[in-house]
């Protein structure tokens, strides 16, 4: 009898909806965000199309925001690849004057992100994009299907989903309309670990623990970058610290942590459980803040 | 309560373990308020799949249904809508490790009007859990969520019947549910049901023992979830290869990207293409990681040929031995998802494997009724209605019935001009009125001895050869030299050339075939499709195609040939050609 680890199960899958899409699909791009996610979503599309290349390209909706560590990681990642990878950012919002500081984190992130990915999606005119959101991560993703069909305005209906049955995707769209695909929709955050220490996929630097310049605030540890103000009280301090997730730098805390490695990243999910989500300030904004960012394009 | 450790302690011991852990996949139904979020949101929370800040936001939630401390159920309750209206409105799907196992719950609404959720859970599933009420006893809608999980083909069900907390934890209730589901089941062959008294909101037999239910020796829900057997209704039998995708970096590589549905593929074994029925071997199996001696359901992998066969997307490697059925009129299962009712003769897209074609819904023979799983008349289906229907398709599908092969069994309808989903089906055979004029299915060597019809194999005991038809690119003098140069042998023989019209001649081969002749197509030139087409409709075990466009129209060796290939192949036995000139 031959049966799969549950991890080699779950890339099996990863794969065969990559390789779906490549083939159903006229333009198909790859959302990456520079995360682990997107890292593995890499590696399993490099192992989809091997010995080929990945026969789309990657692209970053780049807020400005980002880490400098991750911008790096990201050219630096593409280049070993040899993937083609699209950059773009709203440059009108921000020559408007959209920042977290003067427009909050709400608006903030509506602008930068979800109105970017929109033109974006819209400036190439691709039909299908692959995003490395997994169901775990929120509640309002357990619902998520694999294939989730947005409107012409980038909109998702989570009451008008088409339904999904065995592994059969339905890839029909009219013109203006796509598929957001999440080939890790059934991966856990443990799994995603787990992948990158087996397969010693390269993640950013970030995500392990090292002294860094932090500001507590609210009781979130917020890095030290893009010249965030500080509040009356405040001061900058060295805190041993890594990012659970990444997202701009004003909206992702750090916590506090000695993993320094992989293996003790696992080690520390292992032992304890906090949505990785959870200093991620956006999700917090109002009760169901994710659903209706989701509903309105956001990823 | 005696909790389970959910993880190992050190990660090298979680690593270690992890080489070995599996994956269950499995569904949970309930009808409203018989506890299905809390039992999840239990098992979360006991084998630590709930992450603190979810716990606490919970914790702190205006809304509390529950009596106790924390509200379970909205752990679980995902979208907006359903936390105001209490109820569960889509497939949820939530995640939680054991040392043992990974799972994946597909949580499935119990509210009526949602069974098209029930059924796209299910489609995924090993095993499902239904809950009853034990106040309340076997519901139609458990009844409804039984025969879904069974006709999508899981083999195994727990029952868990819940609230016993308030029943007193009494054995004769538990055993009276027990036995009224059995009865209810017993037209359906789960491989298992399997019965737990349990209460979700205070934990009894859910993670640990309970000690309120000492007439009850078996495991908790979670220890019986951790140790039954994964069983995910593949087959392991008969490789089925669908092929998604053709990779060709340069001109040294082309191998045919999928994921196997089914079966086992070997370097070495000889594979068959279809619809071409073109065989070739496993020159080798390529991955990212390497070279694989072999690979089985449901890797995905990518396959090269030792032969240049022109493969590409929806097309099915196969074993050549154990070949699936071809057809373009099958008897299907049909669960109806969309608002708008099944229209008899309206075109719609079938999705089955990587294929999609046309087809037709021909005719409704009946619908189920599922509170008795009595047939119904019906003319149309309706949302969340399950039918039994004949579908006609453009194409050939090349398939197994569902219950020997959920992969290659399976298909989603799509409205082409709506592009939704509107139906998930189910095949259970090939049209029956068909089924007289293709013959039986009968393989030779595998004879069913049948005292109403004569059977190919009694055919080919009579005439002394096997009935084929042969797939003749040539002149059609050399069809008539063939003809002549058979029929001389004693073989019953009929050629056909232009007194047919070619697009007839896929159609009376078959039948020539199924009255045990041996027939010849003459086609004037080589036309792939249309050869595709006459394989798929006559079955590759019966189809030879010999292509001889390029002889002259006289070639006494070239008939010879075909003669000795006949031999070769077994078609006609070696005393019919033994004495004969130019051998």
């Amino acid at each position: 009898m031959y049966s799969l680890t549950h991890l080699r199960a779950l890339e099996a899958e990863s794969i065969h909806i990559l390789r779906e899409v490549a083939a159903e699909f006229q333009r198909p791009v790859m959302l990456y965000s520079i995360g682990k996610d997107s890292s593995v979503m890499v590696r399993l599309a490099q192992k989809a199309f091997h010995p080929g290349k990945i026969p789309f390209p990657l692209m970053h909706v780049d807020t400005t925001y980002k880490f400098n560590e991750m911008i790096e990681f990201r050219d630096q990642f593409a280049r070993s690849i040899g993937v083609q990878l699209l950059v773009w950012t709203n440059h009108q919002a921000i020559a408007d004057g959209a920042s977290p500081f003067r427009i909050g984190t709400q608006k903030c992130c509506g602008f930068l992100k979800t109105r970017a990915l929109l033109d974006g999606l819209t400036h190439y005119g691709f039909d299908a994009a692959f995003g490395g959101a997994r169901r775990d991560e929120e509640k309002s993703r357990a619902k998520e299907r694999i294939y989730s069909f947005r409107d012409q305005f980038g909109q998702w209906d989570p009451k008008n989903q088409r339904p999904e049955l065995w592994n059969l995707y339905n890839c029909r769209v009219d013109k203006g309309e796509s598929i957001r695909v999440f080939p890790l929709s059934n991966w856990t955050e443990l799994d995603v670990w787990h992948y990158i220490h087996l397969e010693h996929i390269p993640v950013v630097p970030l995500y392990l623990a090292k002294e860094r310049d932090m500001v507590i605030r609210g009781g979130a540890l917020i890095p030290l970058e893009h010249d965030i103000p500080l509040l009356p009280g405040e001061k900058a301090q060295r805190v041993m610290c890594r990012m659970r997730s990444l997202g701009c730098t004003y909206c992702t805390g750090a916590i506090r942590s000695e993993a320094d490695t992989v293996p003790k990243i696992i080690e520390e999910l292992i032992g304890f459980r906090r949505s990785e989500r959870e200093n991620r300030v956006i999700d917090h904004d109002e009760e169901g803040s994710m659903e209706t960012k989701k509903r309105e394009g956001y990823f | 309560m005696a909790a389970t450790l959910p993880l190992p302690g050190t990660v090298e011991e979680f690593l270690d373990q992890s080489e070995r852990r599996e994956l269950l996949r499995f569904t949970t139904a309930g009808s409203v308020d018989d506890g299905k979020s809390t039992l999840i949101g239990r098992l979360l929370y006991d084998s630590k799949g709930v992450y603190e800040d979810q716990l606490a936001a919970v914790k702190n939630s205006r809304v509390n249904r529950s009596t106790g401390p924390i509200d379970f159920s909205l752990l679980t309750d995902g979208l907006k809508a359903e936390r105001e209206q209490g109820i569960t409105i889509d497939v949820a799907y939530r995640y939680f490790s054991t040392a043992r196992r990974k799972f994946i719950i597909a949580d499935t609404p119990g509210h009526e009007q949602y069974t098209r959720n029930m059924a796209t859970g299910a489609s995924t599933a090993s095993l499902a859990v239904i809950l009853i009420d034990a106040r309340k006893g076997v519901l139609p809608q458990s009844r409804r969520h039984a025969y879904i999980s069974w006709l999508l083909g899981i083999p195994r069900v727990v029952l868990a019947i819940n609230k016993m907390d308030l029943v007193a934890f009494r054995e004769d209730v538990f055993r009276h549910i027990a036995a009224e589901f059995d009865l209810f089941a017993a037209d359906l062959d789960f491989k298992e049901i399997y019965r737990i008294p349990i209460s979700a909101l205070e934990g009894d037999n859910v993670v640990g023992r309970s000690g309120r239910t000492p007439w009850y020796q078996g495991p908790s829900l979670l220890e019986y979830l951790e140790t039954t057997p994964v069983d995910s209704g593949l087959n392991t039998e008969e490789l089925r290869f669908p092929v998604q995708h053709v990779i060709r970096p340069d001109l040294d590589f082309r191998g045919f990207a999928g994921q196997i549905a089914s079966g086992t593929l070997r370097r070495g074994s000889p594979v068959m293409a279809l619809p071409s029925g073109r065989t070739s071997r496993v020159k080798s199996i390529a991955t990212y990681d390497g070279d694989l001696d072999q690979a089985f359901a449901p890797m995905s992998v990518t396959v090269c040929l030792e032969d240049e066969v022109d493969i590409s997307r929806g097309d099915l490697l196969v074993d050549p031995e154990r070949m699936p059925h071809v057809a373009r009129r099958v008897n299907a299962t049909l669960v109806w998802m969309h608002s708008a009712a099944l229209t008899p003769g309206k075109q719609y897209l079938l999705k089955h494997t990587t294929r999609t074609v046309s087809a037709t819904v021909t005719a409704i023979l009946h619908k189920v009724d599922v509170n008795t799983l009595e047939p119904v008349p019906a003319g149309g289906l309706d949302l969340n209605e399950i039918g039994v229907v004949e579908i006609e398709t453009k194409l050939p599908l090349h398939f197994d019935p569902y219950r020997r092969n959920r992969a290659t069994g399976n298909f989603i309808l799509i409205d082409g001009l709506s592009n939704l989903t509107v139906a998930a089906g189910m095949i259970l055979e090939r049209s029956r009125e068909k089924q007289v004029a293709e013959g039986s299915e009968t393989f030779l060597g595998d004879v069913e001895f049948d005292t109403t019809r004569v059977t190919p194999e009694e055919r080919r005991a009579r005439s002394g050869h096997r009935a084929v038809t042969i797939w003749l690119t040539a002149r059609k003098e050399m069809a008539w030299l063939l003809e002549r140069r058979l029929f001389e042998r004693g073989c019953l023989v009929h050629a056909l050339a232009d007194d047919v019209e070619s697009r007839l001649m896929p159609e009376l081969a078959r039948m020539m075939n199924a009255a045990g002749l041996i027939v010849i197509c003459s086609v004037a030139y080589d036309d792939p499709r249309e050869q595709a087409r006459a394989l798929a409709m006559i079955g590759g075990e019966r189809f030879l195609a010999v292509a001889a466009s390029g002889l002259a129209a006289q070639d006494r060796e070239a008939v010879e040939q075909i003669c000795r290939m006949l031999q070769a192949r077994g078609v006609l036995s070696g005393r019919m050609l033994s004495g004969g000139e130019g051998i």
